[in-house]
């Protein structure tokens, strides 16, 4: 017999665990979900813009009750479990029936804080949590014509906009003298309350309550200070308290919450618990961010996998009240050994503050315009170190030189018909449909159903912010310590350090080993683990060829129309009359639609049948030309200017240096394409300062330079050092080649990967450690004893015959 | 409901979680093989921008198309949520080592008439 779950509570960390358990192991367990309202699951923190009439109930539930019968789960709605048996290991429902579990799970989550004053138990004085609320508040908008909402926090303003829209006056009261003071300083406090005063609310600050007053129903409220206000409905939004009454009357241990550890098991082994009732390292969360990461985590142990840890969340917040852009994230406040930035410009409504400790983002204020948030919130939770671009940051990621973005207005002003993904032709409106018609939370989810930003990438912060924008308040980015793909929950660090470790040799090892959850990995997958094993044991035998992408298995470039491209090498840039001719017989004999010249100073062929390949390669070799390599994760070209051989302003001989460092690098498989250059002079003719290593000859030596790229996002080189000789360039070339190879992510390009692990990093390595440059040059060379084969040359011989004929022919 | 079965080749011809293309008629038809030893076979044309499926990458019961990396199911040609389409699949019949494909689609996939 199947193990049987118990999930009290059908909120949406409750479920959002079961969904992770059935996308782990659906076989798991028999689920018993029991909820005390009388609805399926639905998104909670979307109550707002359902209170502000933007959205209906309908479009913000997650799981309709047709969920619940295709998992074959079962829900008991409208039912409370007052007592748990945990000796028996059974719950007790409020209808007096009994129900067995071998795994409980409490999801109950939190209740409103109602402050005791005299009169709060009148009617037409409500909390601000559930549909229930939404409706009397929606009622009480139709009845009376003043409300007062007590408390100026987020939900205190979200219930108080939504009042508004529903046509009613509406005084805020507020203890203190800052709103949303756990979330804003006080100048954003301030602009805050200015636009939202303009709108018509009122707002009263400091205020305290003295009592509600009224016979049956609220009539008014009085202040300590004698004010009275009149209203026909108050609010109270003072804040939520983990709801721990079942969990502390069955003896499981409790403190502000029900105490989980980083496993999110209760100190009953067999009770588990996430969501707002939870109580980890001390903290309670209120957010939804932290919910799915606890969720994530709760639903890898319970189907037994045992490897995920909850280590806490780090949130951000945003207001959802159209029009009104405030975000904030992290310690907005500082001390003694933090330094604030700020940037305001009151007449534009614009303010940013952000706290800086040892040149790391510690937390952000942004009112106005918050487009940049989410880029915020990324630098502060990598603890990524920004002295490098201090001077910009309070501008925004535009201003570090995002070409083709570069001045994005703020989200909310785009027209849907903007174009939000160039690659894909995906515009704002399309993307805000579907992350409303199919209740998209994650990028992940967004990609996947529109397309945006799977590409090449560069419009996944507007897509963050866009998502941000629609589903609202606290939707942040997905968790820190990013998995390759769905295959596994390890990350690319995990699983390098594990196939080196263990002595993964193969593909097939790496997913056995680390327990894939797919038999045989995806496109996404296989080809970093096929990286990661050559890269580790340089040898043959370990290169997967049904595992690498079809360029690369076939040595050219697969065309949209499925034809193919062919690109041999010309070394630095340099050919001959005989290489010239021998391109141009084999595009007159095989017929080649195009001819066209790279941006990286070869010739390209293009529209050839896959068939046709070897035999031309066979031509092409006659020659002596041979595999470009333009298909491949690995050194594509070097690019010179002609240099002091010809130039009257050449330094150097720049040519032959480049031949020379092509000659060593050619065939390398790299985590991406890898591309260099050498110029001649500082003039810099063959633009050296846009590649992956660019030499730049000076009269005294030549410059190194490191981590550049043209493409999407360009990015300028660092310099690595400045040396003297040839000799120098190459070693210095290899070591950091092989550093890039042996420590990047696959499918990063050197420009990201410095960027995150920063030019000190790489100088420490490749430059002041004279012993680790040379073992790194060494291991470099180890591994192009075994790669400098033309692949062509094999292929045109009869190598991998199968790849290039049809099984059958059958046209007949 | 075919019996128009031709002999293709041998299971070994076609590379584990790899495919081998078959010129007919109408058009390529992909043959796969997964990881398991079972063998499909699919028209050769990704319902999405007609990239050819047999250059994929194989993985579990589907192949990765090329060209934009839609999922398609090996057995019944469907591209795998939220992308919507199909490739025609053909049966396939082993005996053996031998693999018989047969030219005439199976039912269920609205793209092809």
């Amino acid at each position: 017999m199947k193990e049987r779950l118990i999930v009290i509570g059908n909120g949406m960390a409750g479920m959002r665990t079961v969904e992770e358990i059935l996308k782990l192991d659906a076989e798991a367990y028999d689920i018993t979900v029991f909820g005390a309202e009388p609805y399926g699951n639905y998104n909670r923190i979307m109550l707002s813009p359902v209170l502000a009439g933007d959205k209906t109930i309908d479009e913000i539930m997650i799981n309709d009750e047709q969920w619940y019968v295709d998992n074959s789960i079962t829900l008991h709605k409208g039912k409370t479990i007052i007592d748990i048996d945990r000796k028996g290991r059974k719950v007790i429902v409020d209808d007096g029936s009994e129900h067995e579990y071998d795994r409980l799970l409490i999801a109950t989550g939190s209740n409103p804080f109602m402050i005791p004053l005299p009169g709060h138990e009148l009617d037409g004085v409500i909390a601000f949590r559930d549909i229930n609320d939404v409706d009397m508040m929606i009622d009480a908008a139709k009845n009376h014509e003043h409300a007062v909402v007590i408390g100026g926090g987020l939900l205190g303003l979200e219930a108080a906009n939504g009042l508004m829209q529903q046509g009613m006056k509406v005084t805020v009261l507020h203890i203190v003298d800052t709103l949303m003071e756990r979330q804003m300083d006080s100048v954003a406090g301030k602009m805050l309350r200015k636009s939202l005063e303009e709108r018509g609310m009122e707002i009263l600050m400091p205020a305290s309550t003295k009592e509600i007053v009224g016979d049956a129903c609220v009539e008014k409220v009085v202040l300590e200070d004698g004010r009275e206000i009149d209203c026909g409905i108050v609010v109270m939004a003072v804040g939520i308290r983990p709801n721990i009454e079942l969990a502390e009357k069955v003896g499981i241990h409790c403190e502000r919450g029900i105490v989980v550890n980083d496993t999110m098991q209760t100190f009953d082994p067999r009770v588990y618990s996430v969501g707002e009732c939870v109580q980890h390292r001390g903290e309670t969360y209120g957010l939804v961010a932290p919910l799915f990461e606890m969720a994530k985590v709760c639903a890898n142990h319970l189907v037994q996998h045992g490897i995920a840890l909850y280590e806490g969340s780090v949130t951000s917040t945003k207001l959802k009240v159209t029009g009104i852009d405030l975000f904030s994230a992290g310690d907005f406040t500082g001390n003694d050994e933090t330094e604030e930035l700020v940037f305001q410009d009151a007449s534009r409504g614009v303010y940013r503050k952000l706290v800086l400790e040892d040149n790391k983002v510690k937390g952000a204020v942004m009112y106005g315009d918050t487009i940049d948030g989410s880029w915020y919130f990324d630098l502060m939770r990598d603890e990524t170190d920004v002295s490098d671009f201090r001077e910009k940051i309070l501008f925004g990621q535009s201003h570090l030189g995002d070409s083709g973005h570069g001045d994005e207005n703020r989200i909310a002003m785009m027209a849907d018909t903007a174009e939000i993904c160039g690659c894909n032709g995906v515009s704002k409106g399309d993307i805000v449909n579907s992350i409303n018609i199919n209740k998209l939370l994650t990028l992940e989810e967004v990609r996947a159903h529109t397309k945006a930003s799977s590409s090449c990438g560069s419009c996944t912060g507007l897509v963050e912010s866009l998502l941000a924008h629609t589903v609202g308040g606290d939707y942040s980015v997905a968790p820190h310590l990013k998995p390759i793909c769905a295959c596994t929950e390890h990350t690319h660090d995990e699983v390098r350090a594990a196939i080196k470790t263990n002595e993964l040799r193969s593909v097939r090892g790496a997913i056995d080993f680390l327990e894939w959850k797919t038999p045989d990995g995806c496109s996404k997958c296989r080809p970093a683990l096929n990286y990661y094993v050559m890269c580790q044991y340089p040898d043959a035998e370990s290169d997967d060829g049904q595992s690498r992408f079809i360029n690369e298995r076939v040595h050219a470039n697969i065309q949209k129309d499925a034809t193919y491209s062919v690109i041999p090498r010309m070394w630095g840039g340099g050919t001959t009359p005989t290489e010239l001719r021998a391109i141009a017989d084999v595009a007159d004999k095989y017929k080649v639609k195009t001819v066209h010249v790279t941006g990286g100073q070869r010739i390209g062929l293009y529209g050839l049948t896959k068939q046709e390949l070897p035999e031309i390669w066979g031509d092409l070799n006659k020659a002596g030309l041979v595999s470009g390599h333009a298909y491949g994760k690995a050194l594509r070209t070097v690019k010179t200017c002609v240099g002091k051989e010809w130039c009257r302003f050449g330094t150097q001989d720049s040519t032959q240096l480049g031949v020379d460092l092509e000659k060593m690098t050619w065939g390398s498989w790299t985590p991406h394409k890898y591309k260099m250059a050498a110029s001649g002079c500082p003039r810099n003719c063959a633009e050296a300062t846009i590649k992956d290593f660019g030499v730049v000859c000076v009269d005294s030596g030549y410059e190194l330079h490191i981590g550049g790229n043209g493409g999407i996002k360009v990015r300028v080189t660092d310099l690595l050092c400045t040396v003297k000789t040839p000799e120098e360039v190459l070693e210095y070339g290899a070591a950091f080649m092989q550093i890039y190879r042996e420590e990047a992510h696959y499918l990063e390009r050197t420009a990201p990967w410095i960027e995150r692990v920063g030019l000190a990093y790489v100088k420490e390595h490749v430059v002041d450690d004279e012993a680790n440059r040379k073992s790194l040059a060494e291991r470099f060379h180890y591994s192009q004893s075994f790669a400098q084969d033309d692949p062509w040359e094999a292929r045109a011989k009869g190598a991998e015959k199968h790849e290039f004929e049809a099984l059958k022919n059958i046209n007949a | 409901m075919s019996e128009d079965w031709i002999e293709v080749g041998s299971l070994n011809d076609i590379p584990k979680l790899g495919a081998r293309v078959v010129n007919a008629p109408d058009g390529d038809i992909a043959v796969f093989r997964t990881a398991s030893d079972g063998v499909f076979a699919l028209r050769d044309e990704c319902p999405h921008k007609q990239g050819p499926l047999s250059q994929g990458i194989v993985h579990g019961d589907r192949v990765s198309c090329p060209l934009h990396d839609w999922k398609i199911m090996l057995d019944s040609g469907n591209a795998v949520a939220p992308d919507k389409g199909c490739a025609a699949s053909y049966p396939i019949k082993r005996d053996g080592e031998t693999i018989f494909l047969s030219l005439t689609p199976n039912e269920g996939c609205p793209n092809e008439e």
